[in-house]
């Protein structure tokens, strides 16, 4: 009962000594624990798939603003200016910015998504997976696979510091999210579990300290946005991982880093909107007109 | 202990905007209502901390009650759970408070009905939550094992007892929180197991001497 895997570096010893991928493992040792079935976890891993495409789909075509009608045309923006001029980053790239937007916005409409690992970043894992899938011919198989592989890395910071912004700020929530996707990029690109662990490790260790100040109290400004951001910076991680680039600080001590950047930041910053941009000029201008 | 799992984290699918003061919330509603058990007449939500900070703009006054009326987290219709018929059927009252000795996301739970019960919870992250206290004992539920909670006399011989009748339906018991208002006086115990309870098994725990309050709390489906 107590072989678990809590740590990456327990991970990475038992995928080289199994010759098994991260998803293998993962399940391997999610099973062993007595709760769930593989197929159990494969379902769970479609469904949310499935949830997550259609998510992107109503967002893309929606413009119905937030109840606090300060956000919700956004994507329709970004998908106006990519009708006319393709972005730097191409085409991939473009599609990822624009469904982690699509996402976002379906959240704060109260509309159905998947909490991956919240639902404030709910945009970040879907559109790096999805949209990377779509234009690689990837099946749906390795999709789940690629879910899963991002699920474990989830798991392990989770076992070690709440995903919760109130109690670890952003870099709990967005910062873990494009961890996540990092590793799920990694996977799907065919990168070895040497490389899967560093792209998390390098997401990771670039995010620290971010802080969880929402305006007004809403998942909305900074959060919406913040989404295809954070998107973006788990496809440089899963780059530079591919280059066989080495995060010099291994996975474990920056989680272990993570959670003490949490317990020292100041509560003000972790969700109650106390402090950093809820308390702007512009934003107590905002409260008292959008919550009255 | 606390252990997440993969499809904790890639899950659930749920109606926004956030996972810890919507999704956890509506959790919350929902394992309160299995213990609580009936219709109550009336529900008051105190809100604490980061809960009464942003809950509105969260969402987690409507979750809360969606939960309490037994709505799923996925259900759309939470946006406009104040206009639903059922939420029209029972007064609610929301009291916004701060408490920095309980967890940001908490909240307490007062039914009042046929029966007058406090049940307290945190949401811990990632839609997860815990039940802490129903009335004045120490407890420690999270919605993923069916529990079977107890008020009893705190006296000798219980604890044993009521294991052995679980023991007869031949359930693993996952963990077990015991806890007592003081010596000889009212005391309460928390089973988590794995697998189902026989209607048999419950019964004849019921029917011991001084049980004052016997409930079998499903557990959460999503």
């Amino acid at each position: 009962m107590d072989n678990v895997i809590t740590t990456f570096r327990q991970l990475y010893v038992i995928c080289k000594q199994k010759n098994q991928q991260i998803f293998e493992t993962a399940i391997e040792n999610e099973v062993a624990q007595g709760e769930y079935t593989e197929y159990q976890i494969r379902m769970q891993a479609k469904k949310s798939l499935d949830a997550m495409k259609s998510a992107i789909n109503s967002g893309l075509k929606s413009t119905e603003p937030s109840p606090s009608k300060l956000s919700g045309d956004d994507c329709f923006k970004l998908q106006k200016r990519f009708e006319k001029f393709d972005s730097i980053l191409g085409t991939t790239a473009q599609k990822i910015m624009t469904y982690a937007l699509a996402t976002s916005e379906q959240n704060l409409r109260m509309g159905t998504i998947v909490a991956c690992p919240t639902a404030g970043s709910c945009g970040i894992v879907p559109s790096v997976l999805i949209a990377f899938a779509q234009d690689n011919n990837i099946s749906e198989n390795e999709q789940i696979n690629a879910l899963i592989t991002a699920g474990e890395v989830g798991r392990l910071v989770a076992n070690k510091m709440s995903l919760a912004g109130a109690v670890g700020g952003c870099q709990a929530e967005c910062g873990v999210a494009s961890a996540m996707a990092s590793a799920a990029l990694t996977q799907m690109r065919g990168g070895s579990v040497k490389q899967v662990i560093n792209a998390v490790a390098l997401a990771l260790k670039n995010i620290l300290g971010l802080t969880c100040d929402p305006v007004c109290g809403l998942v909305e400004i900074p959060c919406v946005k913040r989404n295809p951001f954070l998107a973006i910076h788990a496809v440089t991680a899963s780059e530079l991982a591919m280059a066989d680039i080495i995060s010099k600080i291994p996975i474990d001590e920056i989680i272990d880093a993570m959670e003490q950047t949490g317990k020292l930041m100041s509560p003000l910053l972790k969700e109650s909107s106390q402090g950093g941009l809820a308390k702007t000029k512009t934003a107590i201008a905002l409260e008292k007109n959008i919550l009255k | 202990m606390y252990r997440s799992s993969i499809i904790d984290i890639i899950s659930p699918v749920m109606a926004g905007p956030s996972s810890s003061h919507t999704a956890g919330a509506v959790r919350l509603g929902l394992l309160a209502r299995n213990i609580y058990n009936a219709k109550p007449d009336k529900v008051t939500f105190k809100l604490y901390n980061s809960y009464a900070l942003t809950g509105k703009g969260h969402g987690t006054d409507k979750a809360l009650l969606a939960g309490v009326l037994g709505f799923s987290v996925a259900d759309e219709r939470i946006k406009n759970i104040f206009n639903i018929p059922d939420a029209k059927e029972i007064t609610y009252e929301y009291e916004f408070l701060e408490d920095f000795n309980r967890h940001p996301n908490a909240v307490d739970f007062i039914f009042d009905g046929g029966l007058k019960m406090e049940i307290s919870g945190d949401s811990i992250g990632a839609g997860e939550i815990v039940i802490t206290r129903i009335n004045k004992f120490s407890v420690n539920l999270d919605g993923k094992y069916n529990t079977l909670l107890l008020v009893y006399d705190d006296v000798p011989g219980v604890i044993s007892t009521v294991t052995r009748i679980i023991q007869t339906d031949n359930v693993n018991i996952a963990s077990l929180h015991c806890d007592r208002s003081g010596k000889g006086k009212d005391a309460s115990m928390c089973i988590c197991v794995d697998g189902e309870l026989s209607k048999q098994c419950i019964e004849a725990v019921t029917e011991l001497k001084d049980m004052y309050i016997v409930r079998y709390i499903k557990k959460l489906e999503s």
